[in-house]
């Protein structure tokens, strides 16, 4: 037994017209201040305002968000009683409204105690919009929510299936002129999100063909969307959609090893999330394929035509992973940490953190090979230093 | 040689298998919780069953077959079928999944259950290592 959930999804150009047939009478809209410098915000205030309600700004969410962030935002929510939460940016901004929305109706409720177990009971107060400004995280279609624990230098998961948001707005005007090292590494975040949706312990019919299809189009169209940007609309569009149907399909499956080591990296070395799945991944899916248990690289290679039929289980990582590679070199993106500028010596000094903070990520025991302490040393070190993971 | 799920030479066996599993240590090594599992009947038992586990810094420091549930107050009560947990010792029911739809019953914080589930699957490992036998189906 298992279950499927989605927000309504208006996607394509002009879909942010939605808001304007939107029946309330307060929005919360969470941000950053980039968004704000940007403009992405007005239309969207301009749009909710023509529905008729009041719109209110909660503008401080940063990169990574805390559990002290969210506890500030949910008493701003609780001042001004909004009936809608409208999440606008990335990733961050995005986990920070469900957190938030969850904050403003169980008070009672510590960020770090969300858990998928039982009820929330949410919806008394508020539903939740979500307005993606990057094309990566899928955050607009999923329940998980990553906060960083600053005290403890680690990222919490968390969530429960009911803050899934109620609208999903996907409208590619929003991420025309995304800068192309950004178009790069949330372009990779959904190449992982589809990989390790398509390949981890709790994939299933339903998100199957969700992840394939985000993966098959990331590699026809995320070197286009990197090279051509503005330009290229098509590409923009298409990458934005692949990133909509990534999340929906390992939302509704879930992540596994690279996100548990792409959160580590994250959380210890301040690295942007997409930038560290996506360097993580090939190296992960080596070592995968280098165990016991049954893999999906041979059909998922082949469903995206890097291999032949006959090839074995553990060819077919191979050349998804060295496929996976060439995708990172075209857009300019680091193959290990060392490329990344990260040095033998600051690597040295992080390794124990590292490796204890990706053994507690929950992420870690999804994957169809669980590592020991030592194999996420050795993992570790090969995404250091650039060695495939063949151990 | 195997053990009757629900015997107590079967939860010795599980206490053992627990105390003897370097990767369990591991993972669990700041884990600090006691736990009741609730057995339900429903294809191979004819009554309800409770056993014990106190889980402390990645040892089980004891264990119980429970007589009398009142007399304990675990930190996390855990209550299913023996169908299902039968499913989740066989390794065919994920246990998170189990809790998140709702087969298996959870009380107890959930928050310090999320940061332990590299731990919770140790657990599960034990139980699976242990030659477990079930009664027949009725």
């Amino acid at each position: 037994m298992w279950f499927f959930r989605s927000p309504e999804i208006v996607f394509g150009d002009g879909a942010l017209e939605r808001l304007s047939e939107i029946q309330g009478r307060c929005a919360l809209i969470v941000t950053d201040a980039n968004i704000m410098s940007l403009g992405l915000a007005e239309p969207v205030r301009r749009r909710l305002e023509a529905a008729g309600l009041t719109v209110r700004l909660f503008t401080e969410v940063e990169p990574d968000p805390s559990l002290d962030l969210v506890r500030r935002g949910a008493a701003i929510a609780r001042e001004c009683s909004p009936d809608w939460i409208v999440g606008l940016g990335g990733g961050s901004c995005l986990d920070a409204a469900k957190a938030i929305w969850i904050g403003y109706e169980r008070p009672d409720l510590e960020p770090d105690a969300i858990g998928p177990v039982g009820t929330l009971g949410l919806r008394q107060k508020a539903r939740l919009v979500a307005i993606p400004t990057t094309s990566g995280t899928g955050a607009e279609v999923t329940w998980p929510i990553v906060l960083t624990d600053a005290a403890e230098q680690r990222k919490v998961s968390v969530g429960h299936p009911e803050n899934t948001p109620d609208l999903a707005i996907v409208d590619p005007a929003l991420v025309r002129d995304l800068p192309p090292q950004i178009t790069a590494e949330t372009g990779l975040d959904v190449l992982t999100h589809a990989i390790e949706g398509y390949t981890c312990a709790w994939a299933n019919d339903f998100s199957d063909g969700l992840c394939l299809q985000a993966a098959r189009m990331v590699f026809e169209y995320l070197p286009r969307a990197y090279r051509h940007g503005a330009q290229d609309p098509l590409a923009r569009e298409k990458m934005h959609n692949a990133a909509t149907l990534a999340g929906l399909g390992f939302g509704n499956a879930m992540a596994a090893l690279a996100h548990a080591l792409g959160h580590a990296l994250g959380a210890v070395l301040h690295l942007p999330h997409g930038r560290m799945v996506g360097l993580c991944l090939p190296y992960t899916m080596e070592f995968t394929a280098g165990g016991d248990a049954p893999t999906r690289y041979q059909e998922l290679a082949r469903s995206l035509g890097f291999t032949g039929a006959a090839s074995p289980g553990d060819d077919a990582a191979t050349a998804l992973a060295a496929a996976i590679r060439d995708l990172a070199r075209s857009v300019d993106q680091p193959l290990c940490l060392r490329d990344a500028g990260f040095g033998d010596d600051a690597f040295a000094a992080a390794l124990d953190d590292l490796t204890a903070a990706a053994l507690m990520d929950s992420t870690i025991i999804l994957g169809p090979r669980y590592p020991s302490e030592e194999e996420v040393r050795q993992l570790l070190g090969c995404i250091h230093c650039g060695d495939p993971a063949t151990f | 040689m195997s053990f009757l799920f629900g015997s107590q030479e079967w939860l010795e066996a599980y206490q053992q298998a627990i105390n003897s599993s370097p990767a369990y240590k591991r993972a669990a090594a700041t884990w600090e919780g006691d736990f009741c599992f609730v057995v339900v009947p429903e294809m191979m038992y004819d009554k309800p069953f409770i056993y014990y586990l106190d889980l402390w810094h990645g040892d089980c420091r004891s264990c119980a077959l429970v007589e009398e549930e009142s007399a304990y107050t675990p930190a996390y009560r855990l209550e299913t079928s023996d169908t299902n947990w039968r499913a989740v010792i066989e390794k065919r029911l994920d246990p998170l999944q189990g809790m998140m739809t709702r087969r298996i019953k959870l009380e107890g914080d959930m928050a310090k259950i999320m940061r332990a589930v590299p731990a919770a699957k140790e657990l599960v490992n034990c139980a699976a290592s242990v030659p477990t036998a079930f009664p027949p189906v009725r």
